[in-house]
């Protein structure tokens, strides 16, 4: 395919390795954060980081939608389903993702609620207008990227009038969560390696450019490079991660360009400034409560807000014992160091979400790296 | 969940709101509700039904190049 193929050929990853073997100082440590669970799949399916220089190791970030939402809020959706009888529609990635008491999406469907995978906003809308007696709800759910196709939708049903249609909206924004890891001190001695330099997100910042980045590298005098999600991508974004720092600069620098500008998708920023605002605080399983790091449907399409529409009790949450989720998605434990991985805790029986999404470290390493020496991994 | 997927659009609808794209010989629908300006022939990133953004031919071959150079300079070592 192409924008695919030529993104993984294989002798220009040896070249790339090659120039990168090159350019590190030995004496240097190079510890980048790749922030979206894009490139850590990346990182581990193409195997990039048995093609690093072992002074070059990744820190995986929190950049996983389904994996930093937190219980509540998965309680809230099943509450919907069985006290409510809505009909939920939702990204499949949330269905089997652990609630309080081991329950879950798919559970509640097991047990006669009405679930409905949907691929796109425009799937939960048909649903909408093919079910005029029933209360359909979207879970919305996604960083900046998935956030614009909610707005669309939220439009067009008041736009049509579509008064059964409402969304349960918990979309969280990236840069606070890069100043929340940036800001909370890092424990060496825990485990908690610091970090050097930042792999920036893809298709994020295809809607929101790469402009917002800017002040966290000024503030934090770290680098952050703009990568795309094919294995060629990292490897390029690492080797400009590189030359910055043995430069000694800081800077925001776009590896990314074919799909990335400093301004993003204006269009797209429209919409949602059109149809969202910003929450005071919301929060993010790992990172804890954060300000502004989240949106909400605004005053004037209050009639499609789930939250609104439904009373919903906040739960008493239940994180599962034992599960180190939080600290993974902090890049402060990597999954090995969790003590259920691989052992209670697999992609077909998850107890964290990390385990669950196919943007979790957990389900990267189980999937391509669970043989993998710790040194290397 | 940020995952997106290039595509050609091969069609557009006359109300400029969908378009019909191939990707890798299977054909969907697509809104375009988020992008201006495409034109059939055009490749786009869809993600979740929606096309995000237009690919830059000029852009890719530029990154392309980049990755050529460095196989010169890690042939050298």
């Amino acid at each position: 395919m192409k924008y695919i193929d030529e993104f993984r050929r294989r002798d220009l990853a040896l070249k790339l390795a090659g120039a990168i073997a090159a350019e590190v100082e030995p004496s240097r440590r190079y510890n980048l954060m790749e922030f979206c669970g894009g490139h850590t799949h990346a990182i581990f399916r193409y195997g990039v980081q048995d093609l690093m220089p072992g002074n070059v190791r990744f820190v995986h970030g929190p950049g996983c939608p389904v994996c930093v939402l937190p219980i509540a809020r998965i309680d809230n959706a099943i509450e919907l389903v069985e006290r409510q009888g809505v009909i939920l529609c939702t990204y499949a990635d949330m269905l089997r993702v652990p609630a309080s008491g081991r329950r879950s999406l798919m559970k509640a469907r097991a047990g006669g609620g009405d679930v409905r995978m949907v691929y796109s906003t425009q799937d939960a809308l048909r649903i909408a207008r093919d079910n005029p007696g029933r209360q359909v709800v979207f879970f919305a759910i996604g960083f900046e990227t998935t956030t614009p196709p909610t707005a669309v939708a939220i439009q067009q049903a008041q736009a049509e009038g579509l008064t059964n249609f409402s969304v349960f909206c918990n979309h969280v924004l990236t840069p606070p969560a890069i100043r929340a890891i940036l800001e909370t001190p890092r424990e060496p001695d825990r485990g908690a390696l610091a970090i050097d330099g930042i792999l920036g997100p893809s298709h994020v910042s295809t809607v929101i450019g790469s402009r917002p980045y800017e002040p966290f590298a000024e503030a934090f005098g770290i680098p952050i490079v703009i990568a795309g999600f094919e294995p060629l991508d990292v490897m390029q974004s690492v080797r400009l991660l590189i030359r910055q720092l043995n430069q000694g600069r800081h800077a925001v620098e776009n590896e990314y360009t074919r799909a990335v500008t400093r301004d993003g998708n204006p269009k797209a920023q429209a919409l949602v400034a059109e149809v969202l605002e910003l929450r005071e605080t919301f929060e993010w399983r790992g990172l804890g409560w954060l300000p502004n790091s989240a949106l909400r449907i605004k005053d004037s399409f209050a009639d499609f807000d789930t939250e609104r529409r439904f009373e919903l009790t906040p739960s008493p949450e239940q994180d599962v014992k034992g599960c180190e989720c939080p600290a993974i998605l902090r890049g402060a434990k990597r999954p090995t160091d969790c003590k259920l991985f691989g052992k209670a805790c697999t992609p077909e029986n998850p107890m964290g979400a990390c385990m669950v999404s196919s943007e979790g470290s957990c389900a990267a390493y189980w999937t391509y790296g669970r043989f993998r020496g710790e040194s290397a991994a | 969940m940020c995952l997106a997927i290039p595509a050609r659009v091969e069609s557009i609808d006359p109300s400029n709101a969908m378009a019909q794209v191939s990707l890798d010989g299977v054909r969907k629908e697509i809104s375009l509700a988020l992008v201006d300006d495409v034109a059939v022939g055009d490749y786009v990133l869809i993600h979740v039904g929606y096309a995000l953004n237009k690919i830059s031919e000029e852009e890719a071959q530029q990154t392309l190049e980049l990755f050529a150079e460095a196989g010169l300079l890690g042939a050298v070592n």
